[in-house]
């Protein structure tokens, strides 16, 4: 399948063509930060509106009283799986292919987890007192309620931002140290404080290749976890709809799907914004794809059973919200969703004729969409049906809410075009020979 | 545990006036919404009427069920609030703290009965209604949640008077503000753990049904009905 193997290319030529980027930064580049910034800022006005006036600004109402947050909250959560697990399993199969797919990954998730860490806050009706969730020593000598799964969310974010953060700081040691001697100052500066003094010794390099697949092992649990965890905090409500074992494991393959069409998402744009056709192949777009498609039908599979199961037990409280969804005001976002997440993947990605990179890109573009309408299926239609059929109602969002989302659209573009301007988002020392780690 | 509160609903005598809202507003400060956050389902009502219509027309049967916090012993509202907001005091109240509260929602998400309100904005009150304020109950700010306290500030003071004159708190003593101003008598409020209790004494009665009790949510608002 492979038309061209990166590996093949001569090292000097790869450290010049990955390097490249970081040096020249184009109008259009300026001119795309530039207008995400500006919606950064609407989105930042929007923030403060709410936090000035209440809550009252956004759709929020009784019975909804979770909306857009928290379905972004957990759409950023799961993408940010795209880079450990690609990256996580890759590197512990030793699958050759995953050299220049891992960097790109990893600082998917590392941003992901910057933003979507943040909705927990944005909700928060007094969100200047979230750190009320942390367990601080206080005078009051009072403790937060571990019982809480919003604590339980806290503790595993956390833990997940922080692993996450080592596993895409320890492979860039050795390239911080190839560009220690770059000829901008502050630059040569910067990067010689993240080498840690990196001089390529024997020595350095089993150290490096034992602490990636140490930190591989453990952030795989973590990030299986940490999923679970955000599945849970509806999991654990009696609420209709909410209160399913299945869910766990649902909202992983989830969180995998939409990482992976991510990832493809992020790969083909960075392929012709930096000129890498040599470096992110069509095998490499192959291989993801297979992938995402693998998920596709995960999903498929997991979402038949949940929606069956309740239909099967036809328990009016569960069918009021099931009704709401597949028939009701809602649908219309139902059939969207099974359309964009198994639909076109499975013909765009099914049939090999049609797998092209082009088709990966569209096929990704459908599922992040999907992925964002799913969560939504979850939260607003459950909140709009509860067991009180008196107090039933409906979510309409408003502008505030939709400033925030987009803020958060772009600010991860932001960050993820500041990266690639800093550092390079190939992991270049994978394609020269080192030494190597026996398992 | 000295006391246990309760309270009983005579569903039969249910007129569905809708004093007991009123009462409730004016005892607890509740604020008032516009028509247009009204329609947004944002209004502020501790305790509901709920109308449920039986038969076909013009042979309609209309049954009001006036629906308030449960006060349930074993509250789904209570494991989910990461700063302990809300908790079970050792009266078995399911109390609100408003200093404590974040607003995290899930307390309300996880209600099973969605009898618990949120603080949109600062709270408002039309000219003059901000003149008749109850000095015992405090305004609420806006971003935290709220709900039934069975009156709270009553228990407390009807505790303190008994206390001071040196006797024990008589059953029906203390009177929440919707018991008090229910024209039908369909309310009774007292404490379960005296079986001798007005409200012991029909929650005991055959009569007696809880609202979607086999939730496990152990309530202590007891609906009296006629049996089919």
């Amino acid at each position: 399948m492979a038309t061209s193997a990166p590996e093949l290319l001569p090292y000097a030529k790869i450290r010049e063509d990955l390097f490249r980027p970081l040096s020249n930064g184009s109008a259009r580049y300026w001119i795309t930060i530039a207008a995400a910034m500006s919606v950064i800022v609407l989105g930042l006005v929007a923030w403060g509106i709410q936090v000035r006036d209440g809550m009252g600004v956004t759709g929020l109402n009784r019975p909804v009283f979770w909306g857009f947050y928290i379905v972004d909250f957990v759409f950023w959560i799961g993408i940010s799986h795209a880079g450990t697990l690609i990256s996580a399993i890759l590197r512990l199969t030793d699958a050759a292919w995953r050299k220049p797919v891992t960097r790109a990954a990893e600082a998917i998730t590392v941003f992901c987890l910057m933003i979507g860490g943040m909705f927990p806050i944005i909700h928060l009706g007094r969100s200047w007192l979230f750190y009320w969730l942390i367990p601080y020593p206080n005078p009051r000598l009072l403790w937060p309620n571990f019982r809480s799964p919003l604590l339980w969310d806290l503790v595993a974010i956390l833990t997940y931002v922080t692993g996450s953060v080592i596993y895409l700081y320890l492979p860039l040691i050795p390239d911080m140290a190839q560009l220690a001697q770059h000829n901008v100052p502050w630059r040569r500066k910067l990067y010689r404080i993240l080498s840690l003094g990196w001089t390529g010794s024997d020595r350095e390099w089993h150290a490096l290749e034992r602490a990636m697949k140490l930190m591989a092992c453990i952030i795989l649990a973590v990030a299986i976890s940490v999923h679970t965890v955000v599945s849970w905090d509806f999991a654990m409500s009696i609420a209709p709809m909410w209160h399913s074992t299945i869910f766990g494991p649902y909202f992983v393959v989830g969180a995998i799907f939409s990482g992976i069409a991510a990832l493809l998402l992020v790969m083909g744009t960075l392929r012709r914004a930096l000129g890498l056709e040599l470096y992110l192949t069509k095998h490499h777009f192959n291989n993801l794809s297979k992938l995402l498609l693998l998920m596709s039908l995960l999903w498929f599979y997991f979402t038949f059973a949940e929606y069956q199961t309740v239909w099967y037990g036809n328990e009016p409280s569960e069918m009021a919200v099931f009704a709401s969804k597949i028939r009701g005001p809602y649908a219309p976002f139902f059939w969207t969703m099974v359309f964009c997440n198994f639909v076109v993947p499975f013909i765009l990605l099914g049939i090999r004729k049609l797998r092209t990179i082009t088709t990966a890109m569209v096929a990704s573009v459908c599922v992040l969409i999907g992925m964002w309408l799913e969560r939504y299926l979850i939260v607003a239609p459950t909140l709009g049906n509860p067991r009180m059929t008196s107090a039933s109602g409906v979510y309409l969002p408003t502008w505030i809410e939709f400033a925030i989302t987009a803020a958060t659209f772009a600010g991860m573009l932001v960050l993820y075009l500041l990266f690639s301007k800093l550092f390079p988002i190939i992991a270049v020392w994978e394609f020269k020979a080192h030494p190597v780690e026996e398992d | 545990m000295e006391h246990r509160w309760g309270m009983s609903i005579d569903l039969d005598r249910c007129t569905g006036c809708e004093a007991c809202v009123v009462a409730c507003h004016a005892e607890n400060n509740l604020p008032v919404s516009s028509p247009e956050q009204a329609e947004k389902g944002r209004t502020a009502h501790w305790i509901r009427v709920d109308r449920y219509y039986e038969g076909e027309f013009p042979d309609v049967r209309v049954k009001y069920r006036p629906v308030l916090c449960q006060q349930c012993d074993n509250a789904p509202c209570e494991p989910v609030c990461p700063t302990y907001a809300t908790y079970h005091n050792t009266e078995g109240l399911n109390v609100q703290v408003y200093n404590r509260c974040v607003g995290t929602f899930y307390c309300a998400n996880n209600c099973p009965y969605t009898v618990r309100f949120f603080n949109w904005f600062a709270p408002e009150w039309p000219e003059p209604l901000q003149l008749q304020h109850n000095p015992d109950v405090s305004i609420r700010p806006a971003g935290v949640m709220e709900k039934c306290t069975f009156c709270v500030q009553r228990i407390q003071r009807g505790k303190r008077d008994a206390a001071t004159e040196n006797r024990p708190l008589a059953d029906g003593e203390i009177q929440p503000a919707c018991v008090q101003s229910c024209p039908a008598d369909a309310m009774a409020f007292g404490d379960l753990n005296d079986p001798e209790s007005k409200v012991s004494k029909l929650a005991g009665s055959g009569r007696s049904t809880l609202l979607m009790g086999e939730l496990g949510t152990k309530p202590k608002v007891f609906y009296l009905e006629r049996a089919k």
